[in-house]
This record gives C-alpha cells, sequence and structure tokens, in this order.
C-alpha cells in the first residue's frame, strides 16, 4: 500500500497534468453547444466590464463610418416610409394585431469580435436586464451577422455568421430558391449555400436573403450576393459560393430581433417531430 | 521563493495577460498569423520553478486568455501541454555545468541558438495543438498548417523582440 502511495506521489505532477488538462476538455466539450450558459466566456460581468472599457476608447476609431451607414439606413427607411403615407381618397383595412406584432427589434453595441479562428463569437453590450434572449437573431444594415448564444445580466454572446456550425435559412430572392448557408472556415467575405438542387439555374449576382422559415429571422434581410455556381463533387446538390454583404470586420452596432411567436412555431415543430433549423 | 520574485511574477502574469486579451487579440497578419505571446511567458519562467506550480499558472493563463477569445478550453489544453512538456525539454537541453538555480531561460541569458531549439517546438506544439483543436469538426487542412506555421514564425519574432526590448541580462554573468 506505502509503495503505490509513493509511487502515485512520485507521479503527482503528471497525475495534475492530467486533471487539469482532463477539465480543459471538459470545458470545449461543454462549451460546444449551440445554447448554453454565457458565464465562462467574454459575456460574464469581469471580462465584460474589461472589454467595455476598452471599447470605450476603440470606438472613436469608427465613428465616421458608423455615421455614415446610419444616414444610408435612414434614407433607405424614410424611403420605405413614404410608401406608408395615406392618400387622402382611400380605405385601408387593418390587419390582425397579433400579426403585425411577432417582430421585435433592439439595439446594442459589439464590444468584442474575431473573424479568424473557424468559429467566431461576438460580445454586445447588452443582456438579460435589456431584454436579450437565447436564441435572438442579430443583424445590421448591411446584412445579417449571427445569432444570441447565451445571456448574463449585462452582456450577450453571439455565434457569428463566421462558425462553422452555424446555418441560417436562406432563400435567392428573385427566385424563392432556398437552401441553408454556412460558412466553410476559409475567407470571411465569402460562405456557402447549400443544399440547392442542381436543376435549379442560379445567376452569380442573384440576392441572398433570409428565408423567415426557421423564425429566428423575418423574411427578407439580406445576407449576401452569389458570386460563383459550380457543379461540385456532391451529387444532389450544386457547390455556391455567396459574398456577404456584412462586413465582419468592421461591426460596432447591431438589431437583434425576436419572434414572438418562435416558441408557438417550436411546439408545433416538435409536436410533429419536425427539428427546426 | 522570495516574495519579490512572486511579485514579479504576478506583475508578469497580469501584464501579458492584459496586452495579449487587449492588443495582441486584434493583431492578426493577413488573417493567417496570430500572435500568441502570452505562451512566452510560460517559457521563461524560472528554471527551478517546479512543474506542479507552473501547471497551475499555465492553466489560470490559459482560461483567463480563453475568456476573452471566446474559445473556452482550447487556449487551456494547449497551454498546459507546453508547460508541461518543458520541464522534460529543459531537462534535455541542460547546458553543461547545469542551469544557475533561478535563473531565466531567455535569450539573453542563454543565446540565440540554445533559445531557438528550446522556444521553437514549443510554440510550435501549442500553435499544433490550438489550431489542430479549433478546427476539429471541420475539413480544412492547408488552411490550418499554414495557421500553424506562419503563427509560429510570427510569435518567434515578436518574442525575440520582446526579449530584446523589455528584459534586462543577468547581472554577474
Amino acid at each position: 500500500m506505502q509503495s503505490i502511495l509513493l509511487f502515485l506521489y512520485r507521479l503527482r505532477a503528471f497525475l495534475l497534468f492530467i486533471f487539469l488538462e482532463a477539465i480543459a476538455i471538459w470545458l470545449i466539450v461543454s462549451y460546444n453547444s449551440q445554447q448554453g450558459s454565457a458565464f465562462f466566456n467574454s459575456a460574464n460581468q469581469l471580462s465584460g466590464s474589461v472589454l467595455t472599457a476598452q471599447n470605450n476608447v476603440a470606438e472613436y476609431f469608427s465613428l465616421a463610418t458608423v455615421n455614415k451607414n446610419l444616414v444610408e439606413k435612414n434614407a433607405e427607411l424614410l424611403a420605405e416610409l413614404e410608401k406608408y403615407q395615406k392618400p387622402a381618397d382611400s380605405v385601408f383595412i387593418e390587419l390582425d394585431s397579433v400579426l403585425l406584432h411577432s417582430f421585435q427589434f433592439k439595439g446594442a453595441k459589439v464590444i468584442n469580435n474575431s473573424i479568424n479562428l473557424s468559429q467566431n463569437f461576438i460580445t454586445l453590450n447588452k443582456g438579460a436586464n435589456h431584454g436579450i434572449k437565447e436564441g435572438m437573431g442579430v443583424f445590421n444594415e448591411e446584412g445579417v451577422i449571427g445569432r444570441v448564444k447565451g445571456v448574463t445580466r449585462n452582456f450577450a454572446s453571439v455565434i457569428s455568421i463566421l462558425h462553422t456550425d452555424l446555418l441560417i435559412s436562406s432563400k435567392i430572392a428573385s427566385t424563392e430558391v432556398f437552401g441553408s448557408t454556412k460558412w466553410d472556415g476559409k475567407d470571411s467575405k465569402y460562405a456557402k449555400l447549400l443544399y440547392v438542387p442542381r436543376h435549379v439555374s442560379i445567376q452569380k449576382g442573384d440576392q441572398v436573403v433570409t428565408s423567415g422559415y426557421n423564425a429566428v429571422f423575418p423574411e427578407g434581410i439580406p445576407i449576401g450576393h452569389v458570386s460563383e455556381v459550380k457543379q461540385g463533387s456532391d451529387t444532389n446538390y450544386l457547390d455556391i459560393t455567396i459574398e456577404l454583404t456584412a462586413d465582419l470586420s468592421r461591426v460596432s452596432y447591431v438589431y437583434l430581433v425576436e419572434n414572438n411567436q418562435e416558441e408557438e412555431l417550436n411546439e408545433l415543430y416538435q409536436s410533429n417531430g419536425i427539428s427546426n433549423e | 521563493m522570495s516574495s519579490g520574485r512572486l511579485f514579479l511574477l504576478s506583475i508578469g502574469f497580469i501584464l501579458y495577460l492584459i496586452i495579449q486579451v487587449l492588443l495582441l487579440k486584434n493583431l492578426v497578419l493577413f488573417g493567417t498569423a496570430f500572435c500568441f505571446l502570452y505562451v512566452l511567458y510560460i517559457l521563461l519562467l524560472p528554471v527551478d520553478l517546479k512543474t506542479i506550480p507552473s501547471l497551475l499558472i499555465a492553466f489560470f493563463l490559459g482560461i483567463g486568455v480563453d475568456l476573452f477569445y471566446d474559445t473556452l478550453g482550447i487556449h487551456t489544453a494547449s497551454i498546459l501541454a507546453v508547460s508541461f512538456v518543458r520541464a522534460g525539454w529543459l531537462k534535455i537541453l541542460t547546458p553543461t555545468g547545469g542551469y544557475d538555480d533561478d535563473l531565466q531561460p531567455s535569450m539573453l541569458n542563454m543565446g540565440f541558438g540554445w533559445f531557438l531549439t528550446y522556444s521553437l517546438p514549443l510554440f510550435l506544439l501549442h500553435h499544433f495543438l490550438f489550431f489542430y483543436i479549433e478546427n476539429l469538426g471541420t475539413n480544412l487542412y492547408l488552411p490550418v498548417v499554414q495557421k500553424i506555421v506562419f503563427s509560429t514564425i510570427f510569435v518567434f519574432i515578436m518574442s525575440i523582440i520582446v526579449q530584446l526590448l523589455f528584459y534586462r541580462r543577468r547581472r554577474g554573468i
């Protein structure tokens, strides 16, 4: 017995190494789910406040671009608003208010971002206290940014569209052909459009937008433009590369969208055994 | 361990961590060459520091870096391996006559050639583990090899510059 203890004592450094390494691997595995706690990442209170302090300094460098984008978005919205001015001599039919208010929008600031790894995350300066919830869609005026993974009280962690596990239900705007957008981990400006059958004709430059099928994003938020269509090695599907409209290296302010009916929709899917992605 | 040395070690820990997560996180050359300079802190721990404290230091440094990189566990796993291998590697590379007590195995103390053979394999190990785990489940081979090679070279050059600028040669040698 004593010699076993002595043996273990001599191996103590190695045993500690194995123990700590096991903790690290457990952390990797448990963190690698789509939805999860945001405690052990940059959304926790300590790192969140450090990043906020850093961002308070760094944001001055991007103010010019942010202002320019905001003015462009405002002009676009003003043009859109013009359509809803009631002409004097017409009758309007009100839609059911349940349908009108199915999406809610919120704004937040990006305080941490990465684009060079194969699984990138973004941290936002708003959290559960501001009404941010897990699973909300994130986009900015240029296009889709990602999806909320987890929230703490004051910060939120977002799976970036530049994450090799995130699928976004999308469609070609002009022809309504649908597929899933997924990043292939190579270039931060390009992603792949998967599951488009071979018989579909697709032109270079076609716009890809969100489909609205998986209830995370409303329909029609831009994702990218088709930049290359190849026959590819898969016998059923085309190999389509799209150029993302959102420049992930420069995101500073984002909008979050919540679908009030997502719960109901998911319930329907679940009761019928359909997985929603 | 003297309290002065403990103080210096803790200051170094905090400095490397802050510089890594606030400055060097944004420094990625051409999207492939990452600068994980915090590995240098582990490499430059004193020679006579036992394996157990250096493992613990590496663990907390790794967790700290992981928090800000949102790569929970990956930095920790790689830096732990470096810290464990380092002890044996130092023993293999012992110069004739042995190390002095509390010697810092830096380039200034040991010479460029020795530091090259000491640090390059350890940097390579760290970057290999990091990018390998990070890309598990994807089928990117060439980009990963590029990232490993270029990041290792980049960190090695940075570590030489940092030592020349901010480290002092041990007095009395």
